[in-house]
Order: C-alpha cells, then structure tokens, then sequence
C-alpha cells in the first residue's frame, strides 16, 4: 500500500481535518450579500438611466451589461477590482463585473507572453469554461424545450 | 421599489455562491461555471423570467442571468428561424456582452500592468 | 576535515564554517518583524525587472553579489554555486548564473532547497571536495503566484490555510575550515512523506510529518533531542504546521515545545500583514536564516540551532489530476564556536 493512502495517512488527514482553522463563513455571507446587491444596485441605476434615455425594459438589458463590463474591466486595470472580492468574495465574483475581472486579470499579467499566446490566450483562463458550459448547457436547455413543448 | 428587491435578489444569489464555495472545495472559477449553468436551467423551466420581472438587475447582472440570457436567445431565435435558432440564439441574445468582455478586456490589458 | 556517515542520509561534518550570508527582501518582507536583519529591503515588488520572472532573477544576482562582497572574496575564489528557486525549469537559479559564471548546480526541492544546499555543500566541503560554495535560494511573490496559483489581478479569498510566498533571497558562502564563528555539525537529508493531503492552499498540513520525519532521523542520528538546541526553526510550516508537528510529534513521543518555531511564521506579523498562515517560498527560511538566524548565531545568543526547511513538492498539473502532495524536509545542525576554539 502506497503511504498515502495508508491507515498511518487517513489518521493524520483526521487529524489535520479536526484542526483547521474555520472559516469566517458569517463574515463572508454579510459581505457577499452586501458587496453583490450594491453591484446589482448600480446596474439597476444605470438600467433605469437607459429606460428614462427611451428604452424599453428588455432592451435596456443589454447596454446595462456591456457598461457594467467596462466598469469592471476598468477596476480590474486600475487595480481596484481583487480588493472589491478580497472582502466581498462572490459579491464581488458572481456580478459580471467579475466576469470582467476573471478575463481582464489573466490576459493583463501575460502581456510579457505576447500578444497572441499571452493576452489573447489568456482572456478566455476562466472566461472560456464559462462560456463553453453556459452556451452547452443552454444549447441542451434549448434541445429539451423544443422536444417537450414544440417550441424552445 | 425595484432598486430594493435589486439588492436584495442580487444581493442573495451572491449569498448562494458564497456558500457553496466557503462549503465545498471547488474554486471561484468552478463556482462561475455551475451557476452560469444553473441560470439557464431555471431559465430553461421558466423560473427565472419571473425572477427577472420582479428584481431587474438584481437578476440579470450576477452570472446565472447570462445562463437565462442564452436560454430566452435560443427561444427567441428558434421561434423566427426555427431549429437553426439553437445554435444562433444563444450568442445572438448575449453578444452585447460577450463582444463588450472581449473590446474592454483587451483594451485594459494593453494598456494596464498588474500592481502588487 | 572529515564526514561521517551517522545513519542513513545523516551527515557528521567537521571544519565547515560560513564565511559571510546576506538577505535581500520586498517591501512586505522589510515591514515584517524580520525586516532589520535584511541587508537590502527592495522598494517595491518589482524594483528591478521588465517581468515578475526578471524581478526574481535580479533579486538573487543581487544577493549573491551582496554575499561574495561581505565574504571578502571575489568570484573567482568560489569553487561551486548550489541554488534553487520555484519557478519552471529553476530559470531563476539556471539564468543568474549566465552573469557569474561559476559551476552550477541547480537543486530542486521547493521551498526546502536552502537547507539542501547547506547539506549538500557541507558534505562536499568537508571531504576535501570544492574549498567554497556560495548557497542561495530565492522566491517571488508574484512570480509564485503566477504560476501556482491565480493572476495577480483576479480577485479571490485566501483561505486561512493560505501561504504567502516571500519575495526575499538568501545567500552564504560556505568554506572548508573552522576559521569563523559558526559551523555546520550535521545534516541530515530527507525522504519524501505523503499522507495523502491534497490541499494546495494548506501546505502547513502537508509538510508537517516530513518535517517530523526529518527532525526524528536527524535526532536519532546526531544523539540529540530538541532540548539540545537553543532553537529548531522549521522551514515554511506557518501556525496551523506547527500545531500539527506539535500535535503529531506528541502522539510519536517527541516534545515539540516553545524552541521550536517556524521561518514563515516568524517572516511576517500575520495577522496586521494579513498573511494567514504565514510565508513560504524557497527565499523565506533562506532569507530567514541568512538574516536573523544567522545573526543569532554568529554573535553567541545561540550556541546550536537546529534548521529544518520544508518543501512541498507538487506541480499545477499534478494538483489538477488530484494527485496528493509529495513533502520532504532536510535538516541542518549549526553551532557557534568560540574564536579558535572547538564545537561547544
């Protein structure tokens, strides 16, 4: 038997397990919540401003996403954007500001890699599996709907 | 009062992830990726429409509202173009976003450089 | 001059001594409890350098200038450099030397390495081998991070099993001969100890029993116990591997009491600097014995230190496909001498 699947290592894992540290888990859910409704807050607010500008509802939707983008793609370069999630965790993460983040952050540090393999790789580190489950998984949702129902 | 529940549903579904990653050990990137998924499966039953009349951006702007996004392209596409939709739908509905990720996201990259 | 073996991989060495060290940290290592024993605190991250990778790169060249000048030699009466870093393919170590060119051996065991080099140039010094060895290791906050684990950018909650990695570089010029204050008694190479932890964002639980694993070995080998020594400082354990090697080395018998202390731990004010575990890093116990450790030594306060770095010795891709992490430790025994006397 491989020492690390020894009894001698499951003791210790037990060990290790009974001693970790607790995560400040009420802390982080305030903080979330917190942090998550202000970013939905201001994508409210400039919702609000495209539907006063004479957009309907829906149409709104879009122009909302893509200036929340831009804000979060700013505060990423600007180095604002890992302190918002180092407090607000997935209040900060979740918002597609932090979309923004997870693709502007990675392609922003190869720079050094080039523009092709670095930058252009990079934008797409966390942003690709999003994207290829999230259109799947829509892909199978839609697939399903028109099976059952006729219409997708 | 949309501005409340704005908060409040945003606010929450921020709570959700925040559990499931504090509870599990899947990583921030694991977490965007289930909830993408999660958005268009409610989409996909028709729970999160309501969702969205009700919160507005408090739906819409946490990562399970681009899921939903995707689904009601593909509804919508498929209802004009018929089976073909499935396949246009989805990026169609989402391409503010994604066009506006890829055009920011490069930009800042040129421009910025990490900081300690 | 002499080696002998005392029990396998355990090494006693006679005639060894330090001829000069030297430490150069960031700015965060510099604001830490340690940062007056620094000889160079670097005003930012990246003070030299185009890249994170340069940065690092130029961080050990400097340290390495900097000791071969305390030593009061030039590079030409260096016989060997040993070094490591953490970053693929040890460029860090490998590039530096196109400027010094000297025989090079590059040594991996992550952050481990310092204490392996301390060994490994003391067994070759004492045997008639190499007349000095220049030892360094170094990390890179940014470079590390880079590499292990998220872009610098990307927000994220470090857990509070985190490690920081160091930004700082260690440095000694070990020569044959007692002719300074503080030599090397014994070392004792370590194994490789796996039980089974998976958590790379808990490395203190994962080195723990390596680095009792080596202490117990080195121990048994030397004839001692921790109580011999005037300190024991353990490599990049940080609070929660310190509790387990406490914990576990009771269940084995051993009193692992308040001499026992950590690099990582003692490197930063953690919770104010907001390091959680502590640091990490193959330049924080080689910046932190080439600073305070030593110091402690060289002007008698300590008489016999026992130094036992540790190394988790995991790769992105082996953590991707689930593997558990690998950890090893080595250890190494210094004393101080009385001016022309012997070992007390």
């Amino acid at each position: 038997m491989h020492q690390e699947d020894s009894d001698q290592a499951k003791a210790y894992q037990q060990l290790v397990k009974s001693n970790q540290p607790k995560k400040p888990i009420v802390k982080n859910v305030l903080l979330a919540f917190l942090y998550g409704g202000m970013i939905s807050l201001v994508g409210q607010g400039i919702q609000v401003a495209f539907i006063v500008g004479g957009m309907s509802k829906e149409d709104a939707t879009s122009p909302t996403t893509v200036v929340l983008i831009g804000l979060g793609a700013l505060l990423t370069g600007l180095g604002w954007y890992d302190q918002l999630t180092k407090h607000g965790g997935m209040g900060a993460t979740l918002p597609i500001t932090g979309f923004a983040n997870a693709m502007v952050a990675p392609a922003m540090e190869f720079r050094r890699e080039g523009l092709v393999m670095g930058v252009g790789v990079k934008l797409f580190t966390v942003a690709g599996p999003v994207l290829v489950y999230g259109l799947s998984a829509a892909f199978v949702v839609g697939v399903v709907r028109y099976l059952v129902t006729g219409v997708a | 009062m949309t501005f409340v529940w704005a908060f409040v549903v945003g606010g929450l579904l921020c709570v959700i992830a925040q559990l499931v990653l504090d509870l599990s050990s899947l990583s921030p990137a694991h977490v965007l990726v289930l909830f993408v998924v999660i958005g268009a499966i409610l989409g996909g039953v028709g729970l999160y429409r309501p969702l969205v009349a009700f919160a507005g951006a408090g739906a819409t702007v946490p990562l399970p509202g681009f899921g939903y996004t995707l689904v009601e392209g593909i509804a919508t596409a498929v209802k004009t173009k018929g089976l073909l939709g499935l396949f246009t739908g989805g990026l169609t509905a989402a391409a503010g976003g994604i066009k506006a990720s890829v055009i920011f996201g490069l930009t800042v990259a040129l421009i910025f450089k990490p900081k300690a | 001059m002499s080696i002998t073996q005392i029990g396998q991989g355990s090494y006693e060495i006679q005639d060894v001594s330090v001829a000069a060290t030297a430490a150069i940290g960031g700015p965060k290592e510099g604001q830490g409890p340690l940062g007056s024993y620094f000889d160079e605190i670097w005003p930012s991250e990246t003070h030299k350098g185009e890249s994170f990778e340069e940065a690092e790169r130029a961080l050990t060249e400097d340290t390495m200038e900097l000791v071969v000048k305390k030593a009061n030699i030039s590079w030409e009466d260096i016989d060997l450099v040993m070094g490591g870093d953490l970053l693929d393919q040890l460029v860090s170590t490998n590039f530096s030397a196109r400027r010094h060119q000297r025989p090079l051996l590059g040594l991996f065991s992550a952050c481990a390495v310092f204490t392996q080099g301390l060994g490994l140039a003391a067994t070759m010094l004492s045997d008639k081998g190499p007349r000095s060895v220049l030892v360094t290791a170094v990390s890179h906050h940014m470079a590390a991070e880079r590499q292990f684990r998220f872009p610098i950018e990307l927000g994220y909650q470090r857990t509070p099993t985190a490690a920081w990695t160091a930004t700082a570089a260690g440095a000694v010029v070990l020569v044959a001969g007692a002719r300074h204050p503080v030599g090397i008694e014994a070392v004792t190479f370590g194994r490789v100890v796996d039980f089974g932890s998976k958590n790379p964002n808990d490395m203190g639980s994962a080195m723990a029993p390596a680095a009792l694993d080596t202490i117990q070995r080195h121990c048994a080998a030397t004839a001692t116990t921790l109580q011999d020594y005037d300190a024991v400082y353990t490599g990049d354990l940080g609070v929660i591997g310190i509790k387990l090697l406490t914990l576990l080395g009771g269940e084995r018998g051993l009193n692992i009491d308040e001499r026992v202390r950590d690099c990582g731990q003692s490197l930063y004010h953690l919770v104010e600097q907001d390091v959680h575990n502590g640091g990490s890093g193959p330049g924080c116990s080689a910046s932190v014995f080439s600073g305070y450790l030593y110091r402690r030594l060289q002007v008698g306060q300590w008489h016999r230190l026992l130094f036992v770095a540790t190394g988790a010795l995991f790769s992105p891709t082996t953590y991707q496909q689930g593997e558990s992490i690998p950890c090893i430790a080595h250890a190494v025994s210094l004393t101080h001498r009385e001016p022309g006397g012997t070992t007390l």
